[in-house]
């Protein structure tokens, strides 16, 4: 229509816009009206997910109990940076004390620092009973009242506490403490505990998800490949117990493991085992082990399944007919097709296990339970939220840090769950 | 922070909407549950009109925190150890005590002076003493059963499956008493890091053959299926499955870790005048006295117990029950609230460690 030398001239709409702004418009609109169908999906991740996740991190590294409280001793920690508490310390101590008896604050106050320094918690509390009656000087009052009030540990753990902010609890969720010099070092022995946990918990995720995967895979296969007939048939046994609840299934398995139990009497019966040689298959890692895997188990064959179905059985034939044999076909030509159902079930089954909590609380017994046991305690029992925010938020970065590797190693574009 | 964690828990928790006035009770179930149901449900409703429900929990201590952080506290009287009352009252999760809402005992003793000493507290008022204890089977031992703690942690002499709380409290107790440290000794001892050592390397000798219970109905259950042969319980449990129950079990005083356990409002609680109106009814000389017809737990009121009379069946005496009865005192120990109070956490964190090893 027009030539090189006359610039071009500006599309218009029927009704004389420029085209481009009516195209914008309406693109415009159309996203607009895309954005408020998803408007309310957004609004509840954000309120159901995103803010509670938020909330949770910032309690794990957030605790005010005793910074709200004791402003006076937190400014004398702002200006003094002296380990030895002087005159001046002891009386903004007592002053802050007696504000908290009043405002009946003096049970949280303990409470942080007990955290810290177990068996404190009382000093507190008691010391704000009789702050009143307290007259200077202050220091030699406190040390009549309790001589532990000169611990060096317990003014170091006052310090630290005195700024809302603090990495103290995670810290404490790496089994460390504050030793009797005021710093971290690790906990005796006798009391660590979370980095045990968090090992037993992903050594026991992978050994489910492995058993899941052997378990899984042969039926996966079976449901692909069976006459329609025989496989809807099959998924139905597969999918019974995923729509069973996750009680009901666990209390079976504690019905059928246990030392009076259903497998267990079988076995004396039969006289394989004598009645005092019961088995102990329940209470202990193998019945958090076999109940998980058969819990898990579906999320494993679901997605070998669907990947299992596009695999048209013409490949392994012609394999076959090359002269290669059936272990060759399965390992050369049918297992690298199914990876990336391997993969979806694996990292599925995988994130599951490691957040697993009522199935090992029912049946873990002492020497089953996971990491997600302890966050419940911290949660439900001691009342240490921050401790058990710290803890979840640890568990989240390395399931996190997981799914990263995955995705450098297969590739999270290469899962399919269906 | 806090109207966040407001929005999101309204969110996801059901509103309760409270329409008319109602007293809504969380206590420990089972047949102690019973006992309160029986001796202050129904007569409170039937005197007041006020609608009363009851909600079970292992240990009513846990939700408490997470009810009154969420500003959506939906009981209005709880029932707590003594110690867990202290602990929860100094961290301002419980509603101070108006002390004047008490009534005064039935022969008029004035309300301060008719509860045991120390039953009053700024936050809860004390109903009944109970204790924990250990109880066997029978018919495991027919002659010559446990008769001391010791016995409890002799595998040799007792052989087969014990069972005990799951958690620090009582258990260590138990053991220091087991290795011979005299009830009064046993929390200056327990106060020292040799002591805790020494309570967990008794309970060392016992741990291949323990099972651990978390709900007080688990012991005689647990019991009664020939899972274990001894287990320690809450005293009143066991009565209710001996005597009511007729179960072939023995309990065994020696040793024994009494404590109180009170009634308390969480802080926030919806119906707050019904809630008092309750305490001062459940509390009262005639109702503590009539619970303990339902379950062997003793009154925390002197006035009570010369009311108590037979168990519910009419013909057991219940005063050899009792925890405080003379001859079960012998070797007991009363639980020290401020210890468990300051170091529950510690111990219990040391008690997990203590299972994964």
């Amino acid at each position: 229509m027009s030539n090189s030398d006359t610039a071009p001239e500006i599309l218009r709409t029927v009704d004389g816009q420029p085209l481009k702004e009516a195209l914008t418009r309406a693109s415009r609109s159309a996203r607009i009206r895309a954005f408020l169908l998803v408007l309310p999906l957004l609004v509840f991740v954000l309120l159901t997910f995103v803010v509670p996740i938020g909330q949770m991190l910032s309690r794990s590294v957030v605790d005010e109990k005793f910074s709200e409280n004791m402003l006076q001793l937190g400014a004398w920690f702002a200006e003094n940076d002296s380990l030895i508490p002087d005159e001046a310390a002891y009386a903004a101590l007592v002053a802050d004390l007696k504000v908290a008896s009043a405002q009946r604050s003096a049970g949280n106050v303990g409470t942080r620092i007990n955290y810290e320094l177990p068996g404190t918690r009382s000093m507190f509390t008691s010391a704000a009973r009789r702050a009143d009656e307290m007259a200077p000087p202050f220091k030699e009052a406190m040390l009549a009242q309790d001589p532990k009030w000169a611990r060096p540990d317990l003014w170091a753990a006052m310090r630290s506490a005195s700024a809302a902010a603090t990495l103290n609890f995670y810290q404490a969720a790496l089994d460390r403490q504050i030793g009797a010099d005021g710093t971290f070092e690790a906990a005796p022995e006798n009391v660590q505990i979370y980095v045990k946990l968090f090992i037993r918990t992903f050594v026991l995720s992978v050994v489910i998800t492995g058993l899941c995967l052997l378990l899984g895979f042969p039926i996966a296969h079976l449901l692909a490949t069976l006459p329609l007939r025989y496989a809807s048939l099959l998924m139905i046994l597969v999918l019974l117990p995923f729509w069973t609840s996750l009680l009901v299934r666990t209390t079976s398995w504690m019905v059928l493991l246990q030392g009076q139990g259903v497998i267990n009497d079988l076995l004396v019966w039969a006289g394989i085992v004598g009645d005092d040689g019961r088995l102990e298959m329940m209470y202990n890692q193998t019945g958090t082990i076999i109940a998980m895997t058969h819990i898990l188990l579906p999320f494993m064959i679901l997605p070998l399944y669907s990947v299992m179905k596009t695999i048209p059985p013409s490949y392994a034939r012609a394999a076959r007919s090359l002269g290669a044999t059936s272990w060759t076909t399965f390992r050369r030509i049918y297992l690298p097709q199914t990876v990336s159902g391997i993969g979806a079930g694996g990292i599925l089954c995988f994130i599951l296990a490691v957040g697993y909590y009522i199935t090992p609380a029912l049946v873990g017994g002492a020497d089953g339970t996971l990491i997600s046991n302890q966050i419940a305690f911290h949660m439900q029992k001691s009342l240490n939220w921050s401790l058990a925010a710290a803890l979840a938020a640890m568990l989240l970065a390395s399931v996190l840090v997981l799914y990263w590797a995955y995705d450098r190693m297969v590739g999270i574009d290469n899962m399919k769950l269906g | 922070m806090k109207n966040l964690l407001i929005l999101s828990t309204a969110l996801t928790s059901f509103a309760y909407a409270a329409t008319a006035e109602e007293v809504v009770l969380l206590s420990w179930g089972g047949s102690y549950g019973k006992s309160q149901t029986e001796a202050y449900l129904k007569p409170f409703t039937a005197e007041t009109g006020i609608k009363t429900t009851m909600v079970d929990a292992d240990n009513p201590a846990t939700p408490i925190k997470a009810m009154v952080e969420a500003n959506n506290v939906t009981v209005d009287v709880v029932d707590l150890e003594f110690a867990d009352a202290v602990r929860l009252c100094d961290e301002g999760l419980l509603e101070p005590l108006d002390k004047s809402i008490l009534a005064d005992g039935a022969d008029g003793t004035p309300a301060m002076d008719d509860f045991l000493p120390g039953a009053v507290t700024d936050c809860s008022v004390a109903t009944i003493v109970f204790s924990q204890m250990y109880a066997y089977d029978n018919t495991k031992f027919p002659e010559n059963g446990p008769t001391t703690m010791a016995d409890f942690f002799n595998l040799e002499a007792f052989p087969g499956k014990r069972a005990m709380r799951k958690g620090a409290k009582a258990n260590l107790e138990m053991a220091l008493m087991a290795d011979g440290v005299p009830a009064g000794e046993v929390y200056t001892v327990l106060a020292t890091p040799e002591g805790v050592d020494r309570a967990f390397a008794m309970l060392d000798k016992v741990k291949n053959d323990m099972v651990w219970w978390e709900a007080g109905a688990q012991p005689p259950q647990l019991l009664a299926d020939g899972e274990v042969v001894m287990s320690t319980a809450y005293n009143g449990r066991i009565f209710a499955a001996a005597v009511s129950e007729g179960k072939p079990f023995t309990s065994v005083w020696d040793g024994q870790v009494y404590e109180y356990d009170v009634l308390a409002i969480p802080k926030g609680a919806k119906n707050m005048e019904a809630a008092q109106k309750f305490i001062t009814f459940a509390t009262g000389t005639q109702r503590l006295a009539d619970q303990a017809k339902y379950i062997s737990y003793g009154p925390a009121r002197k006035s009570s117990g010369p009311l108590v009379g037979l168990f519910e069946d009419g013909k057991t005496e219940m005063g050899p029950f009792m925890p405080t009865a003379e001859a079960n005192l012998t070797n007991a120990l009363a639980s020290d609230f401020e210890f468990w109070a300051d170091r529950d956490t510690q111990l219990n964190e040391r008690f997990n460690a203590w299972l994964l090893n």
